[in-house]
């Protein structure tokens, strides 16, 4: 009974969400305000019946209802509570549902945390919502129902992939839906911004702190996804250049252009068609990204459905929201025009770089990933590798940290070389012998360390030269309390950046990998530190087996020792081996084990040793920048009331 | 031309170089970074490169597997149901490494014609065929 209600749900969600889509936007148009009050009370019931449906798909799961199919599929008798929860989106089906509430949520939110947009603006803005949601929730329903009933109800489930029993893995996908989904909100602000004609950069105001939270939880859904891979995949790896890494990473990197550029639209009034473009970009890519893993055109662990109906409809999808959204904007968009003037040398430049650059890395992303599926369909089988893409990457996003310096300091609207030469100067000589001085302490010389070293300075400096602008000679607690929020967020974010340039450069140069043979007893050693074998032992847990490999690891030095265990996991319903690497985790470096395979009968395996240095500086540096995301979207000014607008530019440009 | 103008296209300029100058950098090393996927029996009529990486797809044969030494290095035959190469590989083998299971290895042929494997990658799913190897397997399905 209670699949049919989460179905019926569904079907009801539908309904409202086309006229959450036409009625409004029909309103707002005709200018009758019923209909444009219609907006906000669709928006909220298509939220409800979106999240009973949900619900109804979880109560299968806890309740062990395989009479479902999705659920007989997914999960078992024997799986764990957390694990029942997050096995609704652990495949396909559930995911998608996910998807359709993560919308509505985002959609709910803009329909009760807008204040201070005009009604009709709002309308339009949730209609947009409205008509994604109505692609989704028809994807669902045509294609891929998760209440689809199984006759006669199986006795028992076919479990989880084990590779998603993992907390990490759990809340992975929800973080990601959250900030791939929530670049459709900044997507229908530019949308409705087009459709009415409205000139002002308002909008750009109004989808900034939306925008960074939405990129928050996209930077904590990919920094999740890669610590889980870290320790999971018992690869040591933490990035690989994975098609679907690729999905979600060119949304990020266009989300960063995208906050950048909001900036100088809201501030300046300037850049408004780019900025446009730009949410139309981001979202598209989401939605690419959405094709690419469902559609199963990928080789990925995530690409779980094969079924080529289910591409065509995402595929067709896409097609007509980002041709639509093209074709809209192509009309409109000169109306977008900019009244001020700009020069190159000023923030604004600065900041029309670094969407230069940004939009060029994700284009070569772009390239990299859509090649090998392009020569695929036309009959060639070919893989672009991970070489591409670092080289790729790596040069066209090393600049942006120069750059990022300067436009913490530069000026807006124009600046001059003078000042900026005889501000800068001294700052890059500190920051140059200074990285050298820590390049020399390591290991080796290495000149990719160096200039790893050296940004990662170059970044914190020019954040303290601008902390040290901002107070010096001003009554520290007035200051304090005039700052706007975003001024700590953009220093969060840069912050951010150089630790990541700093966890990214050490571990990638002086990590040491051992692959090697250990029999009980045999001691190796890697970067300083003694690892000794102990043998394994079989232990049976919940739902699986595991055999546990006892080492001890010991410093050279004497004043360290820790014992690691280890495991390789077989879970007998999907009779699937699993690693679970074993992993002394620390600020400086991380020690991590992993077993491999049984080689003899006494009792020798192969053994993986990896010496990670700061490898938890990555993670970190992501966690600092969702930090910044937070500040810069909590910032006072967004909180106001419309009419406050005019006094608000003046007190930021003063700010700035 | 007035000095908007003179802006404008000085801004345009800009952005017309970092293209070409990013997609002139992406052909270049898109050029060396592209592995080519093969099967068995292409490598042994000679279609693989000879000195460069590429990746060679196939089932792994019942019973081939075995260790020579006492070491790491492991040896097994890849088929694709028509020819068989013997691969060698020093490392640890994925998870899902079995025999009869399908499986990818990115490496070179030696000069005794053994393809020297830099990488193994077998999928994280029991029914997972790499969809190189989807067709392959759907001809046997015909000829059974």
């Amino acid at each position: 009974m209670i699949p049919e209600i989460g179905q019926f749900a569904l079907l009801i969600a539908l309904s409202i969400a086309v006229i959450q889509a036409l009625v409004p936007l029909a309103g707002a148009s005709l200018g009758v305000q019923r209909w444009i009050a219609l907006a906000r009370p669709a928006a909220l019931a298509q939220l409800l019946f979106v999240g009973l449906s949900y619900a109804c798909l979880t109560w299968a799961f806890i309740s062990h209802d395989f009479s479902v199919l999705y659920v007989a599929k997914n999960s078992n008798s024997a799986l764990p509570l957390i694990y029942r929860i997050s096995g609704v989106w652990g495949s396909h089906e559930g995911s998608l549902l996910l998807w359709a509430l993560v919308l509505a949520l985002w959609t709910g939110a803009v329909a009760v945390f807008t204040p201070n947009v005009p009604s009709a603006m709002r309308a339009r803005v949730l209609a947009v919502l409205g008509l994604v949601s109505c692609g989704f929730l028809l994807f669902i329903i045509i294609t891929s129902n998760p209440f689809e009933r199984l006759f006669p109800a199986a006795a028992e489930g076919s479990d989880l992939n084990p590779l998603l029993q993992d907390i990490g893995l759990a809340i992975h996908p929800p973080m990601l839906y959250l900030g791939y989904v929530g670049f459709s909100v900044a997507f229908a602000f530019s949308i409705a911004a087009l459709i009415s004609g409205q000139v002002d950069s308002a909008w750009a105001r109004w989808s900034r702190p939306w925008t960074n939270i939405a990129w928050l939880f996209l930077t904590l859904g990919i920094a999740l996804g890669s610590w889980w891979a870290y320790y999971e995949l018992g690869w040591g790896g933490w990035w690989f250049w994975d098609p679907v890494e690729n999905a979600s990473f060119m949304p990020w990197l266009v989300g960063i252009a995208l906050m950048h550029s909001l900036a100088i639209t809201e501030k300046r009034g300037t850049f408004k068609a780019w900025t446009a473009l730009l949410a139309i970009f981001a979202f598209a890519l989401s939605l690419l990204g959405t094709f690419l893993v469902r559609s199963g055109v990928l080789t990925s662990v995530h690409a779980f459905a094969s079924d080529p109906g289910r591409g065509i409809f995402i595929l067709g999808f896409l097609v007509l929201v980002v041709g639509g959204s093209l074709t809209l904007y192509a009309w409109r968009a000169p109306l977008l025009k900019s009244a001020a003037q700009t020069s190159l040398l000023s923030r604004d430049g600065a900041l029309l770089l670094n969407n230069v650059f940004l939009t060029v890395a994700t284009s070569a992303i772009l390239l990299g990933t859509l090649y090998p599926i392009a020569i695929d369909a036309m009959g060639g089988k070919i893989s672009v590798g991970p070489p591409y893409f670092n080289l790729m990457f790596v040069t066209l996003t090393a600049p942006l940290g120069v750059l990022m310096g300067i436009g913490m300091l530069i000026r807006w609207k124009s600046d001059s070389l003078g000042r900026l030469g005889s501000k800068l100067k001294i700052p890059a000589l500190i920051v140059l012998v200074l990285a050298l001085l820590l390049s020399l302490a390591l290991p080796q010389w290495i000149w990719g360390a160096y200039l790893g070293i050296a940004m990662a300075l170059w970044i914190a400096v020019t954040a303290g030269i601008a902390i040290y602008e901002r107070f010096h000679n001003r009554a520290l607690l007035s200051t304090l309390r005039s700052t706007p929020a975003g001024f700590y967020g953009m220093l969060l974010g840069h912050l951010g950046i150089g630790v990541f340039i700093i966890g990214v450069t050490l571990t990638s140069l002086y990590n040491q990998e051992k692959d090697l043979r250990m029999a009980p007893g045999d001691t190796y050693s890697v970067a300083g530190y003694e690892f000794t074998f102990h043998g394994v032992r079989d232990f049976n847990v919940d739902n699986y087996v595991a055999t546990r490999g006892g080492f001890t690891v010991r410093s050279e030095s004497g004043d360290f020792k820790v014992d690691l265990f280890p495991e390789k996991r077989t879970y007998p319903v999907q009779t699937m081996p699993m690693t679970e690497a074993a992993i002394d985790a620390g600020l400086a470096r991380d020690l991590f084990i992993a077993l491999g395979e049984p080689l003899d009968k006494e009792g020798a395996w192969a053994v993986r040793i990896y010496y990670k240095p700061f490898i938890r500086w990555i993670w970190l540096g992501a966690i600092i920048m969702a930090i910044g995301g937070l500040f810069g979207a909590s910032d006072r000014r967004y909180r106001r009331l419309a009419r406050s607008t005019s006094v608000d530019t003046e007190a930021a440009e003063r700010a700035a | 031309m007035t000095p908007a103008r003179k802006k404008r296209l000085g801004l345009i300029l800009l952005m017309v170089i970092g293209v070409a100058v990013g997609v002139g950098l992406a052909l270049k090393s898109l050029d060396q970074n592209i592995m080519f996927f093969f099967t068995p029996s292409e490598v042994i009529s000679g279609k693989a490169p000879r000195n460069k990486l590429f990746r060679m797809g196939g089932m792994v044969v019942e019973g081939s597997v075995n260790r020579p030494g006492d070491g790491l290095t492991v040896k097994f035959d890849l088929t694709d149901n028509e020819q068989h190469i013997t691969v060698q590989y020093a490392g640890i083998l994925p998870d899902l490494f079995r025999e009869g299971q399908g499986i990818i290895a990115n490496g070179k042929l030696n000069e005794s014609g053994e393809f020297v494997a830099e990488e193994v990658l077998a999928k994280h799913d029991e029914n997972y065929m790499p969809p190189e190897l989807a067709g392959m397997q759907s001809k046997q399905e015909n000829t059974q």
